[in-house]
């Protein structure tokens, strides 16, 4: 099972990366860059023409700056006023319409083009890969192999000296007289088949009872998907929120693998693999990320040289990876929008997997372990008011936190029914 | 030993010695341990060992070898506010005839499985039936028909069709089309039906209805010259005098009146009162079962009875009636009536024109109209006139009609002259069905075009004048079929498809689109409220009412083997006219009287039991050789030129001489597995008198056997309470208003040794008490309010996939409902009209010290911190310990894979086909995803709807606040058109639940309270607004009447 500092410390790397990664809960008003990524991103880069052209130089082309916010905030409104350089943009890029950005503050849109000064002024250079991994390597696997040593060489030693005590013994008796049995070979000799036997029992029943626990169970289940997609490229170099995607996840049980229209949403502009850093499969074969993209195309039939839907559009079959019994009833939304619990938390390190693997084992036991760690949002979220039993108790101290456990999150009808 | 006060069975009465075995044997059958005999076993000790063996290494490797891969497939372009998993909710209609009832259908991913009351329209509030609860089943029963046919063969293409048919209504030469259908009171629907009517001149509609209220439409028109149904307002009458008529089951609009009439019967602890209820009939109603006073005569006699109350209103004697005990009645009744003008309510359930006639003249004369009979607003469920339909027969018959466009209508199967309308049919050139199914009237057409469900549909009904219902679709067509509306708009050449028309058609009458589409997500549109109006009288026609209301001489009496007697035919709450024959949730649902299921049968008095096949239910022993087997003795009736064999069940409250038989039964195979070989259809006994068609006769039992191979499935016997007390309390107004402390006095007495009611939580036990921080959950039944009728019992089958077990299961004693309805009798079994009778629904109480938790060697139920009783169903190993210590019976066991959860499907085979049915994959889709689906071998029963618990808390833990009354609802309480229960968070004192206990302390109890279970269920006395109760044995007033050693109708 995960120790309790593990988790603690996944918990606490989990807050700061769902800090950087979630676009919605953490914007400032003057961080350029999350305005960018959150309003801007889904069609426009700095440096290249996605659905609406590449930003970079647009203080250039456009030195009025008031004209700017005012594009930026309406578009229609500035297209309507007849304004020659924007109605030629707009008909150059066939009438797509941009979206409208009314809240945007002049600050904001500030930041935004700040942002985008300094990166388009960067020279090219290799993108940083995303997020460190948690060092929460497995440390006990070394000193298994150092103590199955260990125990083999003193049994070596025991075994040696009980023949030895043995040989002394016969030694002492032919010296006394005493008449010497026929030696029993240790083979032969009942205490040693006992001995054997009861350790063949207790390590063959423990191998066969974890055996039959891990029925089932599909840790580190990664199968091959029917496209090679990296959650590494998406969420990690390109910090996507997983809730852009997965937004079932804060809506219901399932989180839901995104609809080809969301992928689309991007892709549509996004028709090669630019990143510097080469994708791999587990087996080490080097991945083509540009063949990748075009399989979303050949799924949804979209013709990238007429850019339109020209051909039937086919569903995806993707492998189902993390699959729970039917006898049980698990939400997203209870544990990301109710308990504020990061994805990161059941499955792991995503935003650095090439494709996804099960991190968790998904048995009943680590559901169990984590309700009884794990604190809900006691005095933040009016739900618990009518809980005033614990309310007396933390403000007497007699509680210091109280636990999903405590509010029944153990029971059996939390999630069988 | 003395008497039971209540009683569910005879035995129990008796204290038979099946009973007293019954109570000693939780389970009906001793295991099937037949193979396993050690003496001269079958199956030899190696054998055992080698199956053992194989089948243990079978099933490792059957389990172990691969985890099947799963393929998750999302949608291409997934529409905006769909999300998978999350459950959407469409405003719509549930429409059967002419019965509309406002609904929301529950929508998970794609699939409509739930409907609930639709609780803006102010008519119904929600409410709902047990046969709207089940129609969702209906969308994916499997006999439905899956494409159009013609001349019994298949057409590939709508258009090949219309070509087909353009061509045949063209080839008519001027021969008139009718078009023959159930009352239709769409607005739109009419529309379409009169632009189709105007392109073939000399054409016309007819409106037939399988159970008609034509008599009533008609002596409307001869009084109040309208030929319509006003508005019925139970809630404004303190008197109700019901002639016959079953209006909190199946007369009407049921959902609308137990409404008004629930307002009356809710008791005001401040100021006791309630409205007094007589009901006068031949045959023991639901509505029957619930008056305050009833009266039995004969069905010849309902003229009479109603020219009697009308002359006793008018100060006048009554005649023509020979029981002075009916006089009585009828003499006290006018007086009630006379004492509360304006307030007064009476109505009938008679098809004949008279005496709809005299039922309009008293209430008149007890100034009824405009107070609690509105003319304000007007019925329009109902608008079939029997003489139309005859005509139209005729006509049939004489080959003057060149084509017949059947929609919804059935008059093959439910015409009194079933015969001559065949004959008739199969005389006409062109016949057309636009109906969901290949019933037995669409049989004899040569054209079908199956028409959607109406789920499926687009449309609209305005079963109150103002008061309209929208209809959209919740699903995609699920076969090939076409709403009869569109087909209609083409074959008048018309080109929009209908979901267009019905747009504009609304769009134009509420002035905008925008105002169409708040319509829609509402689903209702009422043009302001209902006010009452009144009607000028015209008194003419009664005098010649009054003058053929005596009784017609029908011979009645026992001669040997055989007798005369008269046969009343009815509906029951569950299939009603047939038309829901093939819903298994509704043949298993346990009738509200007689707790039998899948069939009809011959209701007789015991009066007429014993003369005919010497069962004396006095005796116990005859009265275990009646009730202890499921083998009934049955009779063969003659009526006219009809015969009919059935079964007979003996119900106490019923008229002597009078015979009740259940329409809707007899269906044709065709309509399906639940409906086919079930019982023998009634509607061929109806007469006609010339102007209407009338649901009684005079019949003769030609023979009574005692040997005919006749089972009857009944939940009545099917365990005990042991002979523990007070599982029920009762009481009389008046006695309640005199002291109202009487029942929590009784209850305080009673626990007086263990603490008291203060206390007795603790000091009643050696357990600790155990903290309940947070929610608690409770429930309150008020059986005041509880009329029986199952929507609640059908509701919860809906919500939580509890199983169809088939007859030959409930025979065994095996049926699965979680919550059921007890109905107890308490009375002389040979004085009908002393009958009384209560309705208990009965769930699993969720005891706080809950015996079934600690006897469970798995620990697979026990209890939540909220206070439920939790079963766990993926530990559970089937032991059945829990089921035998539970005291109220309420735990089920899979005895059988009903569900087909088991990977083999050999554990099917000894299943019936209702249940394969109900395991195919198309009706499969109505399973709720978010309930397990139990397998063998595992006990299950009632979880509070913990789903819909869970739900609940998520959705006011996300939006950040506390939890109110309105997040949580279980299927039950939601399902209630009585409001009769309440569920909530009893830890919060602003709680509904926790006001209703507080407010009715007085009559608050909880059912077998002195063993200590601790229930989170409590019930609310009935109060009975009469002087007499059965139960109290002349002393209600020292002490309130309690239920001994109810038997009651569930298992285990």
């Amino acid at each position: 099972m995960i120790s309790y500092r593990s988790v603690v410390k996944r918990a606490v790397f989990s807050v700061l990366l769902l800090a950087v990664v979630s676009l919605g809960q953490n914007v400032f008003a003057q961080d350029g860059k999350a305005l960018f990524m959150e309003k801007c991103a889904s069609c426009h880069s700095v440096t290249k023409t996605l659905t609406g052209p590449a930003l970079k130089g647009i203080d250039e082309r456009v030195p009025d700056k008031k004209l700017l916010h005012a594009w930026i905030r309406n578009n229609q409104a500035v297209l309507a006023t007849g304004n020659k350089y924007f109605n030629d943009l707009y008909l150059a890029n066939n009438k797509t319409p941009m979206n409208l950005f009314p809240d945007l503050t002049d600050g904001e849109i500030d930041a935004i083009l700040a942002f985008v000064k300094t990166e388009g002024d960067k020279p090219v250079v290799a993108a940083t890969p995303g997020g460190d991994s948690p060092a929460d390597k497995a440390q006990s696997s070394d000193s298994t192999l150092l103590y199955g040593i260990l125990t083999l060489i003193l049994a070596i030693i025991v075994f040696t000296l009980l023949q030895v005590n043995a040989n002394l013994k016969k030694l002492s008796d032919d010296k006394e007289g005493v008449p010497a049995h026929e030696p029993v070979p240790f083979w032969r000799n009942k205490a040693y088949i006992a001995l054997f036997a009861v350790i063949l029992f207790i390590v063959g029943g423990y191998y066969t009872i974890q055996g039959a626990i891990g029925l089932g169970r599909n840790k580190d289940y990664q199968p091959e998907q029917p496209i090679y997609y990296s959650h590494k490229v998406h969420a990690g170099t390109n910090q996507i929120s997983c809730l852009y995607c997965h937004g079932g996840a804060q809506d219901g049980r399932h989180a839901n693998i995104p609809s080809l229209n969301i992928c689309m949403n991007c892709h549509m502009a996004i028709n090669e693999y630019t990143g510097t850093e080469k994708l791999y499969r587990e087996d080490g074969t080097e991945v083509h990320g540009t063949t990748e993209i075009q399989k979303i195309y050949s799924y949804t039939g979209w013709d990238p040289a007429q850019k339109k839907y020209a051909n039937e559009p086919k569903p995806i079959e993707w492998v189902k990876i993390h699959n729970l019994p039917d006898h049980v009833y698990f939400n997203h939304s209870q544990h990301v929008v109710a308990g504020k619990v990061a994805c990161q938390t059941c499955h792991g390190d995503i935003q650095n997997m090439g494709e996804v693997k099960q991190f968790s084992d998904l048995s009943m036991g680590w559901c169990i372990n984590c309700h009884r760690e794990t604190k809900v949002q006691f005095n933040d979220n009016k739900f618990y008011s009518i809980y005033e039993k614990f309310h007396d108790d933390l403000k007497s101290g007699k509680l210091d936190s109280v636990t999903v456990e405590r509010i029944g999150g153990t029971e059996c009808q939390k999630c069988h029914y | 030993m003395e008497q039971k006060k209540y009683w569910q069975s005879f035995g129990e009465l008796n204290n038979s010695a099946a009973h007293q075995k019954n109570v000693q044997d939780e389970f009906k059958e001793d295991l099937p341990f037949e193979g396993l005999d050690v003496q001269g076993a079958t199956t030899p000790r190696r054998d055992f060992l080698k199956y053992v063996g194989f089948s243990t290494a079978a099933a490792a490797i059957a389990a172990s070898c691969e985890t099947p891969v799963k393929k998750a497939i999302p949608f291409i372009n997934r529409p905006a506010d769909v999300i998978p998993g999350v459950a959407e909710y469409y405003a719509t209609t549930y429409i059967a005839g002419g019965d509309a009832i406002p609904v929301i259908a529950k929508v998970r991913d794609g699939r409509p499985i739930k409907l609930e009351g639709n609780e803006l329209a102010s008519w119904t509030k929600g409410g709902t039936t047990a046969q709207v609860q089940s129609s969702v089943l209906e969308l994916y029963d499997t006999a439905r028909v899956r494409f159009p046919f013609a001349d019994k063969k298949e057409v590939t293409t709508f258009e090949a069709f219309d070509k087909m048919v353009a061509g045949a209504l063209s080839g008519l030469g001027g021969a008139p089309v009718v078009i023959l259908s159930s009352t239709i009171n769409s607005p739109s629907g009419r529309q379409v039906i009169s632009e189709f009517l105007a392109k073939y001149p000399g054409s016309r509609h007819v409106q037939y209805d399988g159970v008609s209220y034509s008599g009533m439409l008609q002596a409307n028109e001869a009084t109040y010259g309208k030929r319509a149904i006003p508005d019925y307002q139970f809630g404004n009458a303190k008197v109700i005098v019901s002639l016959g008529a079953d209006f909190l089951g199946t007369w009407l609009s049921p959902v609308e009146f137990q409404r008004g009439y629930t307002k009356g019967r809710k008791i005001d602890p401040a100021n006791p009162s309630m409205s007094k209820h007589f009901q006068f009939e031949s045959m023991l109603s639901m509505t029957g079962a619930n008056a305050d006073e009833r009266f039995t005569h004969k069905p010849s006699e309902t003229a009479a009875v109603a020219a009697g109350l009308l002359a006793a209103v008018n100060g006048q004697a009554v005649t023509n009636l020979k029981s002075d005990k009916l006089k009585k009645g009828i003499e006290t009744v006018a007086k009630e009536l006379a004492a509360n003008k304006g307030a007064a309510l009476v109505v009938s359930g008679s098809n004949d024109v008279n005496v709809q006639i005299l039922v309009n003249a008293i209430n008149e004369a007890v100034g009824a109209n405009g107070t609690t009979v509105s003319w304000g607003t007007t019925n329009l469920t109902r608008a079939g006139i029997d003489s139309d339909m005859a005509t139209f027969v005729n006509e049939l018959n004489a080959g003057s009609i060149g084509a017949v466009i059947v929609i919804d209508a059935n008059p093959a199967y439910n015409y009194y002259d079933a015969k001559k309308f065949t004959d008739g049919l199969k005389k006409t050139k062109v016949t057309i069905a636009l109906t969901e199914k290949n019933d037995e009237t669409t049989q004899l057409c040569k054209y079908h075009l199956p028409t959607h469900n109406f789920l499926e549909s687009w449309g609209d009904a305005e079963p109150k004048s103002g008061f309209i219902s929208l209809v959209q679709p919740t699903i995609a067509p699920l076969f090939k079929t076409r709403q009869w509306q569109e087909s209609l708009l083409k074959w008048s050449g018309n080109t929009s498809s209908f979901a267009e028309y019905h747009k504009n058609f609304w769009t134009a009458r509420l002035g905008g689109s925008d105002t169409f589409l708040k319509a829609l997500q509402d689903g209702v549109i009422e043009a302001g409220t209902a006010t009452t109006g009144t009607a000028a009288f015209n008194s003419a026609p009664v005098v010649a009412a009054v003058a053929a209301a005596v009784p017609a001489a029908v011979k009645t009496g026992v001669s040997g083997k055989s007798a005369d007697v008269e046969v009343l035919l009815y509906q029951k709450v569950s299939v009603g006219d047939g038309r829901h024959a093939n819903n298994p949730w509704l043949q298993e649902m346990p009738d509200p009287i007689t707790r039998e299921t899948w069939d009809n049968y011959v209701m007789m008095s015991p009066a007429l039991g014993k003369a005919l096949f010497g069962i004396d239910l006095d005796d116990a022993k005859q009265s275990d050789t009646y009730e202890a087997f499921p083998v009934k003795p049955s009779v063969t009736l003659k009526a006219g030129a009809q015969t009919i064999t059935l079964p007979i069940l003996l119900i106490p409250g019923m008229e002597e001489n009078t015979v009740a038989i259940a329409l809707g039964y007899g269906r044709a195979a065709e309509v399906g597995k639940a409906a086919a070989n079930v019982g023998q259809n009634a509607f061929p006994l109806a007469t006609f008198n010339g102007t209407t068609v009338l649901l009684q006769t005079a019949g003769q039992v030609t023979e009574a056997a005692v040997g005919a191979p006749h089972k009857i499935a009944t939940t009545q016997t099917h365990s005990s309470y042991e002979g523990r007390h007070e599982v029920i309390k009762e009481i009389t107004l008046n006695s309640y208003k005199k002291n109202p402390h009487q029942i929590i006095e009784a209850r305080a007495k009673e626990l007086e040794p263990w603490g008291g009611l203060e206390h007795y939580e603790k000091d009643g036990t050696i357990y600790p008490v155990f903290d309940k921080p947070g929610i608690k959950w409770g429930m309150s039944i008020d059986m005041n309010s509880c009329y029986g009728c199952g929507a609640c019992v059908v509701a919860c089958t809906a919500e939580n996939n509890v199983a169809v077990v088939g007859k030959p299961e409930v025979l065994r004693a095996h049926d699965m409902h979680w919550l059921r309805i007890d109905r107890y009798f308490t009375g002389d079994i040979k004085d009908p009209e002393s009958i009384q009778t209560v309705f208990q629904p009965m769930l699993c109480q969720h005891c706080d010290n809950a015996p079934c938790e600690n006897v469970c060697p798995v620990a697979a139920t026990n209890h939540s911190s909220e206070g439920l009783n939790q079963m766990t169903y993926n530990r559970c190993i089937g032991t059945r310990y829990c089921a035998n210590n539970c005291p109220y019976k309420v735990r089920r066991f899979n005895w059988a894979d009903y569900t087909g959860a088991d990977s083999f499907k050999h554990n099917q085979d000894e299943l019936n086909d209702v249940v394969l049915m109900m395991n195919d994959d198309l009706t499969r889709m109505v399973l709720n995803p978010d309930v397990t689906v139990r397998s063998r071998g595992v006990i299950e029963k009632c979880s509070f709807c913990v789903q819909r618990l869970q739900d609940g808390k998520l959705k006011a833990k996300k939006a950040n606040r506390p939890l109110t009354d309105s997040d949580v609802k279980t299927a039950c309480q939601q399902a209630c058109a009585a409001d009769a229960i309440v569920f909530g968070n009893v830890n919060n004192s602003q709680s509904e639940v926790s006001r209703t206990r507080k407010e009715n302390e007085l009559r608050l109890f909880y059912s077998l309270e002195q063993i200590h279970v601790m229930p989170n269920v409590n019930y609310l006395a009935k109060v009975r607004n009469t002087d007499r109760l059965n139960a109290a044995h002349g002393h209600e007033e020292a002490a309130p009447a309690a239920a001994e050693g109810a038997e009651h109708g569930a298992h285990h």
